[in-house]
């Protein structure tokens, strides 16, 4: 799971991570206890409230070119970069 | 002076004092009593000084040549750090974000501004805003300023003490499952947590994209009316924002009470509440119906499956949105990484606390093939679940009021080692964001300790007036 979330978890993070996570789901079973089926899974509120018009693309923006945040302002936070790309180690090796 | 919104802004308007003395002195109170981390309060991780001092001159200027000044004229206020501001870093109380600075303001920022708000600086929080009792920071916990040795909960723990603390007139926190409502119980304050899609989130740090909220911290109903005002409505830079139409929030508070039915949850009062904030809560529903109010016992029966589908939901949703830290646009790298893969994950491990680790591999997990249906489905179901319920109660009250939190605020280290104790200092919380609805804290009493109690009111989606009327009657009992 850790490779998946692109993590490293150190030989001393390992155990306790694993305690807590066991418990976690431990509690999370509960929703086992509760028969959902027919039950439509509700992933935004939008939902609810009417997002028809969402649905229909009534309330998109006008497709114009408008600013935004300038290239310079953007790469003067980056760790690595030649001004114009983010730089990072190398990819394909060969 | 009286320190709220309305005081504040006559006595600039008025030339009793200025901007640049009101922003001077509440950075002083800071000087003296906020720091240093590990004593102080340590309630802000950056001022922004330049930036304040700027705009309390043109408040100032304003009132000499006798322009007309916003709402919130002169009005200091802080700015949780999961929130952009130009001029001030944004770390979202992580290391993987220290030093970052960000390129633009976020929504909310920009209208506080441009409502006439002096912006202090930046305030603690939990990491990428997950935690109960903003422990879980990397720069260190915050400490509540009505009793130092306890947590001033979490998230948004640094925008609830500062507020407490008089060290700003109001503040922005964000609530994912509690965050707002949760630390202003703890400190005394006032928390409000807006409808989904109320206000904007352009600028915002994702936490849990389908749950996430931005909203005021104030020491009254009526500032956090006065800023709910200046943050509701559309932006056209965030989609899931809005466009109903804005109601009059201060004109909404002040209507009669006379008749107004609130709906109490059994569900709420079972076991696990502290004896004394649950006679608080009875006290302040006697009142109310004293007032005028119909009290009405209701049920919300899927309560208390709220937290286990929140920590799946919510984690499924932070382990898509924290896969953008991986050392390639902002905040750290790690060094010395001879491939692309090994540089993502030793970034963030040196990056990430334990609470957000733990949370990315449980929504990792969440989502995993053959893991879906049975954690993320099912949550998502109850979820839809627990949404019929409100709805189901309100089609019989309009409002629903009860406790915020099942104790008042614990103390530091108290709840460390054990995350699902912690999970449960939310268990009154996590419903209404997994709802969707409105909800505010207001305190309504102390305990024999003189520990703050806050009362939580939910209301409809969209009826952040009704809820502000309940709301300022609670505050005048």
């Amino acid at each position: 799971m850790a490779e998946l979330a692109n993590l490293e978890l150190t030989a001393e993070e390992e155990p306790r991570m694993q305690r807590d996570l066991n418990a976690i789901l431990e509690h999370i079973a509960q929703l086992n206890e509760l028969d959902t089926t027919g039950v439509a899974p509700l992933a935004q509120v939008a939902e609810i409230l009417g997002g028809e018009k969402h649905a229909h693309g009534e309330n998109l923006r006008a497709d114009a070119v408008v600013a935004s945040i300038s290239r310079d302002a953007v790469m003067a936070a980056a760790p690595e970069t030649d001004g114009r790309f983010f730089k990072v180690p190398k990819v394909i090796e060969r | 002076m009286d320190l709220t919104i309305d005081g504040v802004r006559s006595a600039v308007l008025s030339g009793e004092t200025t901007a640049v003395a009101v922003a001077e002195a509440h950075y002083t109170r800071i000087a003296a009593e906020d720091g240093p981390a590990g004593k102080g309060i340590n309630s802000f991780l950056a001022l922004s000084r330049e930036r304040a001092l700027a705009q309390a001159e043109r408040v100032d200027a304003a009132v000499r040549r006798g322009d007309p000044v916003g709402p919130l004229a002169g009005v200091p206020i802080g700015v949780k750090d999961v929130l952009t501001m130009t001029g001030s870093p944004a770390t979202a109380g992580s290391r993987i974000l220290e030093g970052y600075l960000p390129p633009y303001d976020a929504t909310t920022v920009s209208r506080l501004e441009a409502a006439g708000a002096v912006l202090l600086g930046k305030l603690n929080c939990d990491e990428f805003a997950m935690g109960s009792s903003n422990e879980n920071s990397a720069y260190g916990p915050v400490r509540n300023p009505r009793a130092l040795d306890r947590v001033p909960g979490g998230s948004s723990g640094g925008s609830a003490a500062a507020v407490a603390a008089e060290f700003a007139v109001a503040s922005l926190g964000t609530d994912t499952g509690g965050s707002i409502r949760q630390p202003a119980a703890f400190c005394g304050v006032v928390g409000l947590l807006p409808t989904y899609g109320r206000v904007s989130r352009y600028g915002l740090i994702a936490f849990a994209s389908s749950l996430d909220r931005v909203g005021p911290f104030t020491r009254n109903v009526k500032d956090a009316a006065t800023v709910l005002q200046v943050l509701a409505g559309a932006d056209a830079h965030d989609e899931t924002c809005s466009d109903q139409p804005v109601q009059d929030y201060v004109a909404e508070m002040q209507r009669p009470l006379e008749g107004l039915r609130l709906g109490v949850p059994a569900e709420y009062f079972g076991e696990g509440l502290d004896p004394e904030v649950r006679a608080a809560v009875e006290r302040t529903l006697d009142g109310l119906q004293a007032r005028g109010c119909v009290i009405q016992p209701i049920s919300l029966p899927h309560t208390r499956f709220a937290i286990p589908t929140y920590y799946v939901i919510a984690t499924a949703e932070a382990s898509a949105n924290l896969s953008r830290f991986d050392g390639v646009r902002f905040g750290l790298r790690a060094s010395e990484s001879n491939s692309l893969a090994a540089m993502y994950r030793k970034t963030r491990d040196a990056g990430f606390g334990a609470e957000v680790k733990r949370r990315i591999l449980l929504g990792t997990y969440a989502l995993s093939a053959g893991y879906y249906d049975a954690y993320y489905k099912k949550a998502q179901q109850v979820r839809a679940l627990l949404a019929q319920d409100f709805l189901q109660a309100f089609t019989q009250v309009d409002a629903i009021l009860g406790p915020m939190t099942p104790t008042p605020a614990f103390k530091l280290g108290e709840k460390t080692d054990d995350p699902v104790s912690m999970y449960l200092a939310d268990i009154y919380s996590v419903a209404a964001s997994l709802a969707g609805i409105c909800g505010i804290s207001v305190p309504c009493g102390t305990t024999a300790d003189g520990l703050p109690i806050g009362v939580q009111i939910m209301g409809r989606h969209f009826a952040e007036g009704t809820m502000l009327q309940v709301a300022a009657a609670v505050e005048s009992l």
